[in-house]
């Protein structure tokens, strides 16, 4: 298909352009209706492609002048929207990593997923959240006689960063697809087994789709019905309401009621709390601000393991900032962010997980929040 | 610290164009944070080392384009969604990055780190003189409250005169 520009000069031509309009039903993008065409005025048409030829010709005999404005529509379109091609035995056919997803596609997702990879991969109930929606984490784990130690990734925990659920999910895959062929992979899951939770603000994250891009917290209802959403990451069990915080519900970081007061928290914390023995690592994704964040928010007092913590973390910018440059501080959140309680981080290394972090993926505020598609491959693979 | 005065800060900090990484200048700055009275601008003072780039060929192919529309520009959410922005809106989205570090400026204290996270909605106002004025809504990002703070903008443009924000207030949340 090609949109072709044209200046009408006379009527006689203003007069054949409106019946080649009609009679071969072609898409006028400028002006909307052929009756609108005016001499010395743009006129922008999209020919389909089989009649290219055809229309040009018809120009040509009628001495009407164009100019190609777009040569090949579908490659525009393509442009503008990546299409994976390649083929993924393992994962979706299709299912495209460099775009963002709505939640019935997540959960779609997850359910191929297990299915695809039955041997290592399998979908388990978590809890529902406040609007009644189902939270479900993906167990990857390879058979084996010994019981090994969890690592838990969380993402979503607010709903605007999207980025994080993107990333959840393009780990999942780059698991699933390279776990036989790379050894650090296949040693890593001969030890140890991954937890990953792609959306744990589910409610949050349907609502930044469809009514407000920049929502941040849960939708449970407060003041009946006036005011909405609980910042999750206020809401953990961690000197729960003590500082960075807002007891007034229409605040973007509102701790809620009480500590767990949200269904979402609970769900999540009643299963770390039962297998914290075997959780090694803590990992929660957000976004943006490039930092890999340490405890505690919520008080500068360092954590017990603090120069082991910082020490790994240090490893893992330096690997980060390996891949494509982008630097990512590493620090305490109370020392190098704000000061924050209740977050999620703070409370599993509380409880016992000795290596607890918070990613805070790209950017650096330009693009913030809506971090464009094309970012989306470059974030994950670094991050990866 | 300065006594009964405030605070002031030293930086030494490289600007990047964002249009060409690879385009660097150093620059020294002063920043001032008023003790006290909270609605006054931090004072800053600077001083660039070399030259910023020269953009006259880009401004007047933006400047004329505008000049030449039939009808004002209109436009709601840059970026969208997904983070995309078209080539057509660019400038637009620059302009308004531009001025919202002006409004930023104004409002910043030192417990306080705004960001630009949306143009909700922008529309151009018809003048009679040679400048360009858009009418800007825009969401500015709190990093430490989180909160997103919508604010009015009206921005005047001209290649030769560069960018001025004429007024400024904060919006209106709707309920």
């Amino acid at each position: 298909d090609q949109v072709l520009h044209i200046v009408p000069e006379t009527f006689q031509q203003i007069q054949h352009l409106q019946h080649l309009c009609s009679s071969l039903l072609l898409d006028l993008w400028k002006p909307l209706l052929p009756e609108d065409i005016w001499a010395g005025e743009d006129l922008h048409i999209r020919v389909p492609g089989p009649l290219v030829q055809e229309v040009k010709d018809s120009l040509d005999q009628h001495m009407i002048f164009y100019k190609v404005l777009i040569p090949d529509v579908q490659e525009l379109v393509d442009q503008s929207m990546p299409r994976e091609s390649s083929s993924h035995r393992q994962v979706p056919e299709g299912y495209v990593y460099t775009q963002y997803h709505p939640m019935e596609e997540i959960y779609q997702w997850m359910t191929q997923i297990q299915k695809s990879n039955s041997e290592l991969v399998t979908q388990h109930y978590l809890g529902k959240t406040i609007e009644n929606r189902a939270m479900y984490y993906l167990q990857i784990s390879q058979p084996s006689d010994k019981t090994k130690k969890i690592i838990w990734m969380d993402c979503g925990i607010h709903a605007r960063e999207w980025i994080s659920p993107a990333f959840c999910q393009w780990f999942v895959k780059e698991i699933l697809q390279n776990y036989k062929s790379d050894p650090k992979i296949s040693r890593f899951l001969k030890n140890l087994d991954l937890y990953i939770l792609p959306v744990l603000n589910i409610d949050g994250y349907i609502y930044s789709w469809e009514k407000d891009r920049l929502w941040r917290k849960n939708r449970s209802p407060h003041m009946n019905g006036i005011c909405y959403g609980t910042d999750l990451n206020r809401n953990f069990n961690s000197s729960w309401g003590s500082v960075g915080i807002s007891y007034n519900c229409s605040s973007e970081i509102f701790c809620g009621s009480g500590p767990e007061s949200e269904p979402e928290t609970r769900a999540v914390a009643h299963f770390i709390e039962r297998k914290k023995s075997d959780i090694l690592c803590y990992l929660t994704i957000h976004s943006y601000g490039q930092y890999i964040l340490t405890p505690y928010g919520s008080t500068t007092k360092p954590p017990s393991n603090s120069e082991e913590l910082m020490h790994v973390a240090e490893k893992a910018s330096a690997a980060l900032m390996g891949k494509y440059g982008t630097r990512y501080e590493v620090g305490s959140t109370s020392l190098i962010l704000y000061s924050n309680s209740g977050s999620s981080r703070d409370w599993a290394h509380m409880i016992g997980i000795p290596f607890s972090y918070t990613f805070e993926l790209r950017d650096k505020g330009t693009h913030g929040f809506v971090l464009p598609p094309d970012q989306i491959q470059p974030t994950c693979e670094e991050t990866m | 610290d300065i006594d009964d005065v405030g605070h002031r800060y030293h930086l030494e900090l490289v600007l990047e164009d964002i249009l060409d990484k690879d385009s660097t200048v150093n620059c020294t700055a002063e920043v001032l944070y008023h003790l006290g009275n909270k609605n006054i601008a931090p004072d800053v003072q600077f001083t660039i080392e070399g030259e910023l780039k020269n953009t006259d060929e880009a401004d007047n192919i933006f400047y004329n384009r505008i000049k030449s529309l039939e009808k004002e520009l209109v436009a709601e959410n840059i970026p969208d969604s997904h983070g995309n922005v078209s080539p057509e809106m660019e400038p637009i989205r620059l302009l308004a990055w531009v001025a919202s570090g002006y409004v930023i400026w104004q409002n910043s204290t030192e417990n306080t780190k705004f960001q630009l996270a949306q143009i909700k909605h922008v529309k151009q106002v018809k003048r009679s003189d040679e400048y360009l004025e858009f009418d800007y809504i825009v969401l500015l990002h709190e990093m430490v409250s989180q909160e997103i703070i919508p604010w009015q903008m009206t921005v005047l443009w001209h290649p030769q005169h560069g960018v001025q924000v004429t007024q400024d207030s904060r919006h209106p949340k709707h309920a």
